[in-house]
C-alpha cells in the first residue's frame, strides 16, 4: 500500500515535470518563429529539431541560471552546431538572461544576438562556434581546466549530424576519451538533413553509436522529441562515471511546423507572411 | 640573463617557458607530437601536469587551448610554424581571435632555415596569415635574448599572440642597451644610402651585409622589427624620409610579411618619403630541401646575397 502510494506520487510528479518541459518546448518554438517573423532568413530546420533536447538539458538536467552563470562550477551547454543558436537565445530569454523583447533584434546590425554565437557579445553563451566541428574540442579544454581545480561540471555539447562529417569532431572525441573527461556528454541532433540535401546522400555518418563506442564513449540512442525518453537517458548519462557519453537523438528537421518538416529546403529560409501565420497557428503560439 | 653563445630561438623559448610556469600555475603548454623539437616539453621541468599532449591534431589542440583560456588559463600552443598557422587557421580565427582569448600560438622551426625537411615543412607564409587576424599580435624575435623578451611580452599581455620561433642558431645580435618595447622597431645602426629593415634571425646576415657595404663606401642603416603587428608605422614612415633606398629582408614570402607591412606603412605615410622600397625574401616560390645556409644562399638571404641585391638595385636606381 505504502509503495503503491509512493509510486503514484512519483508518477504524478514525473507527469507534472514532463508537462512543465512540454510547456517550455512550446515557448521556445514560438520564440524561434517570432524571432524571425517573416521575411528574415534563418536556419529553421536545425533550430526546431533540437528544441526538446536543448529544453531537457537546460530545464531538467543543468545547474545553470542567471544567478550562477559566472560560477566556475556551473554546468555548461555548448551549441557546437552554431547555426542553431536561436534555440539557445530563446532558452536564455526564458532564464531571464536576455530580455524577451531583444530576441527580435537577432542578426540585425548592432545586435548582441549574432547569427552565430559570439561569447563577447551575448551573455550566457559558453563557446564561439559557427564554423563547424570545433565545439567539442572547446568543451574538452573547459573540462581539462576545471579538472585542474578539482571541479567536474557537466558539459553538454550539441552536434549536428552533418557536422560530424568534420574531422575535428573525431580528433576531439579521441581527446575526450583519452583524458577520461567523463563529465562531457555529446548529443547529436540526428535530423537526417544538412544544408544541401539528406545526410545519407551527401556523406553517410552512420553507424554513429558504433563510431562513438569505438572511440571509447558510451553510446545511447533516443527519440529526440520524446521528453520522457530524453530525460531518462540524461539520468543514465549522469550515472556513467567512467566514460564520456554520446546520445544519438533521432529528430525531425523543422519539427513542429508541418511544411518545414523533413526537408533540407528550409535549412536557411525566409518565411512568407502566410507561412509565418500558419506556423504560429500550428504551434499554438 | 644575456648569453654570448650561439642559441636558437626555440631553445631560449623552452627555458623561458620553464621560468614562467614556475612563477604562474595558470600557465600550460600543449603540443602535437613535436614537444621535444619545439622545446615546449620543457615545461614539464616546472610541472609535468601542465604539459598536455594532444597527439597529431593541430585543430583540436587550438580549440582545446581556447576552452582552457576561456576558463582563465594562459596556454602556449606549439607545433611547427607551418602546421600551427596553416592547418588550424580557422580555429585560431574563430575560437582564439574572435573571442580574444589568452592563447599564445608558438610556431617553431619557421622559415626556410627549417632546412632539410623541404617545402612541406617550411613556413614562408605564417606571418601573412597571422597578421590578417584581428586581435592578433605577431612577434618575430631575432636572437635568443629577444626570444626571451618576446615570450615574456606575450605572457604579460593578455590576448592572442603569434610567436614566430626559429631553430636557426645565432650569436646575440641586438646590443644589450637597446630597449625591447612591444610594437616598437629598434634602430640598430644609422646610415645615409640604404636602410635595411630586418625581422627575425636573418638579421645576422643583414648585419654582415651592412658592414660589407659600409666597407665599400655605401652607408647603411639597420632597423629591426620584432613586432610585426602592430607594426611601428610611425618609426618606419619617419625613416623613409631620411633614406633614398629601403630594403626589407625577411625569411618569409615577400607577400604579406615584413615587406608588405613596410610598403603599406610608407605608401599611406607622411607623403614625404624619399625612399624607394624593395622587398627581399622568398620571392613567391616554395622552399626545398637543403641546409639552412644553402637555402639562405639560394634565396639571396645570406650576407653575400643581400650585398649583391643591394648593389644591383643601387646601380639601377
Amino acid at each position: 500500500m505504502y509503495f503503491a502510494l509512493l509510486k503514484m506520487v512519483k508518477y504524478m510528479l514525473n507527469n507534472w515535470k514532463i508537462q512543465e518541459l512540454e510547456k517550455r518546448v512550446q515557448e521556445i518554438r514560438c520564440g524561434i518563429i517570432s524571432m524571425f517573423s517573416y521575411g528574415k532568413a534563418h536556419h529553421f530546420g536545425g533550430s526546431l529539431s533540437c528544441v526538446e533536447l536543448v529544453t531537457c538539458v537546460y530545464f531538467y538536467k543543468m545547474n545553470f541560471s542567471k544567478e550562477n552563470m559566472h560560477d566556475p562550477n556551473r554546468d555548461r551547454f555548448i551549441m557546437s552546431k552554431g547555426h542553431s543558436v536561436p534555440t539557445q537565445y530563446a532558452v536564455l530569454s526564458l532564464l531571464g538572461i536576455i530580455p524577451q523583447k531583444e530576441l527580435a533584434t537577432i542578426k540585425q546590425i548592432g545586435t548582441r544576438l549574432q547569427g552565430h554565437p559570439d561569447i563577447l557579445k551575448t551573455p550566457g553563451l559558453e563557446a564561439p562556434t559557427g564554423s563547424l566541428g570545433q565545439g567539442l574540442s572547446f568543451a574538452n579544454g573547459i573540462a581539462l581546466s576545471c579538472r585542474k581545480d578539482g571541479n567536474a561540471p557537466r558539459i553538454f555539447v550539441l552536434l549536428g549530424d552533418g557536422e560530424v562529417q568534420e574531422g575535428q569532431v573525431w580528433e576531439a572525441a579521441m581527446t575526450t576519451s583519452h583524458y577520461s573527461l567523463s563529465n562531457i556528454c555529446v548529443i547529436v541532433d540526428r535530423n537526417k538533413f544538412q544544408s544541401q540535401g539528406s545526410v545519407s546522400g551527401m556523406m553517410e555518418v552512420e553507424p554513429l553509436e558504433d563510431k562513438f563506442t569505438a572511440f571509447g564513449w558510451k553510446s545511447f540512442r533516443v527519440d529526440g522529441h520524446d521528453i520522457s525518453d530524453i530525460c531518462k537517458t540524461l539520468d543514465l548519462v549522469d550515472r556513467e562515471e567512467n566514460k564520456p557519453c554520446a546520445v544519438i537523438a533521432d529528430t525531425v528537421k523543422g519539427k513542429g511546423i508541418s511544411f518545414l518538416e523533413n526537408t533540407y529546403k528550409y535549412h536557411n529560409y525566409k518565411l512568407s507572411e502566410d507561412e509565418y501565420l500558419r506556423a504560429v497557428k500550428e504551434l499554438g503560439c | 640573463m644575456y648569453t654570448i653563445d650561439k642559441e636558437a630561438a626555440r631553445d631560449r623559448y623552452g627555458k623561458t617557458l620553464i621560468e614562467i610556469a614556475r612563477q604562474d600555475e595558470n600557465v600550460f603548454a600543449m603540443d602535437c607530437d613535436l614537444g621535444r623539437s619545439t622545446r615546449a616539453f620543457r615545461i614539464t621541468e616546472a610541472d609535468p601536469e601542465r604539459f598536455i599532449e594532444m597527439g597529431i591534431a593541430e585543430q583540436d589542440m587550438i580549440s582545446t587551448a581556447a576552452g582552457m583560456a576561456v576558463e582563465g588559463r594562459t596556454v602556449f600552443v606549439n607545433s611547427f610554424a607551418i602546421f600551427i598557422t596553416g592547418r588550424s587557421f580557422d580555429q585560431i580565427r574563430q575560437q582564439v581571435c574572435l573571442p580574444n582569448l589568452n592563447v599564445k600560438v608558438c610556431g617553431s622551426s619557421s622559415g626556410i632555415t627549417q632546412g632539410p625537411d623541404g617545402a612541406t615543412h617550411q613556413s614562408i607564409l605564417d606571418c601573412s596569415l597571422m597578421r590578417s587576424l584581428p586581435n592578433m599580435t605577431v612577434l618575430v624575435p631575432a636572437d635568443g635574448n629577444q626570444t626571451e623578451q618576446a615570450v615574456m611580452a606575450a605572457y604579460e599581455n593578455p590576448g592572442p599572440f603569434y610567436l614566430r620561433l626559429s631553430r636557426y642558431e645565432t650569436e646575440p645580435l641586438i646590443p644589450e642597451d637597446i630597449k625591447y618595447e612591444l610594437g616598437k622597431a629598434q634602430i640598430l645602426k644609422k646610415g645615409s644610402d640604404i636602410l635595411f629593415i630586418s625581422s627575425g634571425p636573418v638579421l645576422k646576415h643583414v648585419l654582415e651585409a651592412s658592414e660589407e657595404l659600409d666597407n665599400k663606401g655605401i652607408s647603411t642603416g639597420i632597423v629591426n622589427v620584432h613586432t610585426l603587428k602592430p607594426f611601428d608605422n610611425e618609426r618606419i614612415i619617419s625613416l623613409s624620409e631620411n633614406y633614398p633606398l629601403i630594403i626589407t629582408v625577411e625569411e618569409h614570402s615577400i607577400i604579406g610579411g615584413l615587406g608588405s607591412a613596410a610598403a603599406e606603412a610608407i605608401a599611406e605615410g607622411s607623403g614625404k618619403a624619399r625612399a624607394q622600397l624593395f622587398r627581399l625574401g622568398v620571392m613567391d616560390t616554395f622552399g626545398e630541401s637543403g641546409t639552412a645556409e644553402e637555402l639562405l644562399k639560394k634565396h639571396s638571404l645570406d650576407s653575400g646575397g643581400i650585398v649583391q641585391f643591394a648593389q644591383k638595385i643601387q646601380r639601377e636606381l
